[in-house]
């Protein structure tokens, strides 16, 4: 068994599509310690959600690992046949989806649904399986689970859909819960209610959380360590407090400064970050973020900067942190 | 649920009205009439046929007369089958058809529905491909030609299987098989599309997520939500079937319900052309009405109003 429950080493992930090889992901390197909570914050399409599903073995049919290791608790998941890895899913590693109105079957009630996911894994009786799925509603907050086993998902809130969803991670206690963007589809209101929910269960169940977003606000409450990714890369690790008092990158001062504040002035302006996501069909051979960047040098066009450690838990890839060594340090 | 079968039941009547009431006027629109093939009738015996059916009266008492028998469940006599009941020909042919279509849409459904899954979940691949072509040929071969074909290596060449009839349970092999061929391909191409729609969808990543293997994900999590396009052509293709098949009727020599459907026709044999058509037009109500309480049932949130 490995020292860490999540050891993602140097994952290079390609999906292959009629227009030509898209690099998904670029070196991305994870760890994440057991009961640990990780945010992975990025824009649509830097590669958060295709991590995790590499973790679980959902990546697309036309997603290919071409370089690298996942490892989860000790085991090389890159490896697994699709048999060996649904041992995995569901049962150490469980994942909640986005779209809560349509990640449940609607033909089946909320019941046999659950109950699926308990009798999946070992072998309790129908009864069991029945007792311990109204465990599991209660568990999420849901009341009358007696009323509710008995419901079709159309039968039930967006906000209860999610809690069901979360039931059904939860059925074989998993080690990891993967939370991709959990919250997105819903109100505000509710969102608060699910991640404090999803607090409450990690520190009652101990498991590790993966929450995926692209709302640095969903994260900073709940996270221990914070991974920001960019076109397929990490482009920032550290610690919450790292990440939001201390920023080593660009793209992630970036984030920070798009998320609104309250004390500030009424009138004062969200900041956006200017430009498109790069091409992942032809991503560039220097920094991804340059094209975007405030502060782009020369070099950052030329050459893909290194991963720069500031203590030991928090580094970043952004030639601006080692500026004074070049000469190159103008402005381009 | 109730208030709604009643509802539709009610509806059906009237729609059932309707249908006698167009093919009553438009079969006596064709020219014709049911002894003019007679040889060397004389006027008086023509005229003394008529007068027995009821010819001679002009056609809306006609029309009177029949609707007003039928109400009283009374579809007259044939008159080419001299001393038979439309009601009898119809009880007499129609369990014949009936059990050889109620086979074939068996069979049509048992095979189609998981060659259309199997190809849906191999998208792409060699299968699925092999399974398209087979269909797509299997929707354009005319019934007559399979039917033919069989017979010809089955029975003349090999001696395998009796060429008419259906004494014995052998004998159903052939017709069966012609019957089904192009239904279950065209079942199998339903699936496939609906099939490949269902896979896409985030509930069946929810299931592999939770470790359910392929079988199951695809015969529990999708089939019930795929199946609805399937269930629906089941409908009239039950009527279509169970009623007979007069192309296949003749081939085999199969004393059922199709063939006297279509000779009715030519032969102007009014009342059994009336009473196989209604029949005909209540059987595909019925299969509709049973379809749409299917649904319900398959899908919970539809809901029959």
């Amino acid at each position: 068994m490995g020292e860490y429950l999540v050891d993602i080493k140097h994952e290079k992930l390609s999906f292959f599509t009629p227009v030509g090889e898209v690099k998904a992901l670029n070196d991305v390197s994870i760890r994440m310690k057991e009961g640990e909570v990780l945010g992975v914050v990025g824009e649509s399409g830097s590669g958060k959600s295709v991590t995790a599903y590499s973790l679980i073995g959902l990546t697309a049919e036309n997603g290919k690992i071409m370089g690298g290791e996942v490892n989860f608790n000790g085991h090389r998941v890159d490896l697994m046949s699709e048999k060996e890895m649904r041992g995995i899913r569901g049962k150490e590693i469980s994942i909640i989806f986005q779209d809560p109105m349509t990640s449940l079957n609607p033909v089946y009630t909320i019941g046999n649904q659950i109950e699926e996911a308990v009798r999946i894994h070992g072998d309790k009786s129908a009864e069991e399986a029945r007792e311990r799925a109204k465990e599991l509603l209660t568990l999420v907050g849901i009341n009358e689970p007696e009323k509710r086993l008995k419901q079709y998902p159309h039968e039930l809130s967006g906000g209860m859909r999610q809690r069901v969803m979360i039931a059904i991670a939860l059925a074989c206690e998993p080690k990891l819960l993967i939370a991709d963007e959990p919250t997105t589809a819903l109100d505000v209101t509710i969102q608060a209610q699910i991640l404090e929910l999803m607090n409450d269960l990690k520190n009652k169940l101990g498991m590790g959380i993966m929450l995926i977003t692209h709302d640095l606000g969903v994260v900073a409450s709940m996270c221990d360590n914070i991974a920001v990714m960019y076109a397929g890369e990490i482009v920032e690790y550290g610690s919450a407090d790292d990440i939001f008092y201390n920023p080593k990158h660009e793209y992630t001062r970036g984030l920070l400064k798009s998320i609104p504040k309250f004390q500030e002035k009424e009138y004062s302006k969200l900041v956006p970050i200017e430009g498109q996501p790069v091409d992942l069909l032809n991503p560039p051979k220097g920094c991804p973020f340059a094209p975007r960047c405030d502060s782009c040098m020369k070099i950052c066009l030329r050459e893909k900067p290194e991963s720069i450690d500031f203590g030991e838990n928090h580094y970043s890839r952004c030639w601006l942190n080692v500026k004074d060594e070049y000469s190159g340090g103008e402005k381009s | 649920m109730l208030k709604y079968i009643v509802k539709r039941i009610l509806m059906g009547v009237l729609t059932a009205f309707i249908v006698a009431t167009l093919t009553f006027f438009i079969m006596n629109l064709v020219p014709g009439g049911p002894f003019l093939s007679e040889k060397a009738v004389t006027p008086q015996a023509q005229a003394a046929m008529e007068a027995k059916y009821g010819l001679d009266k002009p056609l809306f008492m006609q029309y009177l007369t029949y609707m007003g028998d039928l109400l009283h469940g009374n579809m007259g006599l044939s008159i080419k089958k001299r001393g038979f009941t439309v009601t009898d020909i119809i009880g007499n042919k129609f369990p014949v058809s009936a059990r050889l279509g109620g086979l074939a849409v068996l069979v049509a459904v048992m095979i189609g529905v998981p060659l259309g899954s199997v190809a849906a979940y191999r998208r792409g691949k060699t299968l699925d491909n092999i399974i398209i072509v087979f269909s797509t040929a299997g929707i354009a071969i005319p019934s007559f030609l399979t039917s033919t074909l069989m017979m010809y290596f089955l029975s003349v060449k090999l001696k395998l299987l009796p060429s008419l009839g259906l004494d014995s349970p052998q004998s159903y092999i052939m017709p069966v098989i012609a019957l089904s061929l192009y239904p279950t391909c065209y079942i199998a191409r339903l699936m496939r599309s609906s099939m490949l729609d269902v896979i896409g969808q985030d509930y069946m990543r929810t299931a592999r997520a939770k470790g359910v293997g392929t079988f199951k994900a695809i015969f529990k999590h999708a089939l019930r939500n795929a199946i609805l396009p399937v269930v629906t052509y089941l409908g009239p293709l039950l009527a279509a079937l169970m009623t007979g098949s007069f192309i296949i009727e003749k081939i085999f020599t199969i004393p059922g319900l199709g063939h006297e459907f279509v000779s009715a026709i030519p032969s102007r044999d009014y009342p059994l052309i009336m009473g196989t058509t209604i029949f005909l037009a209540c059987f595909i109500i019925m299969m509709n009405v049973i379809v749409d309480i299917a649904y319900a049932f398959i899908d919970p949130r539809i809901k029959l109003k």
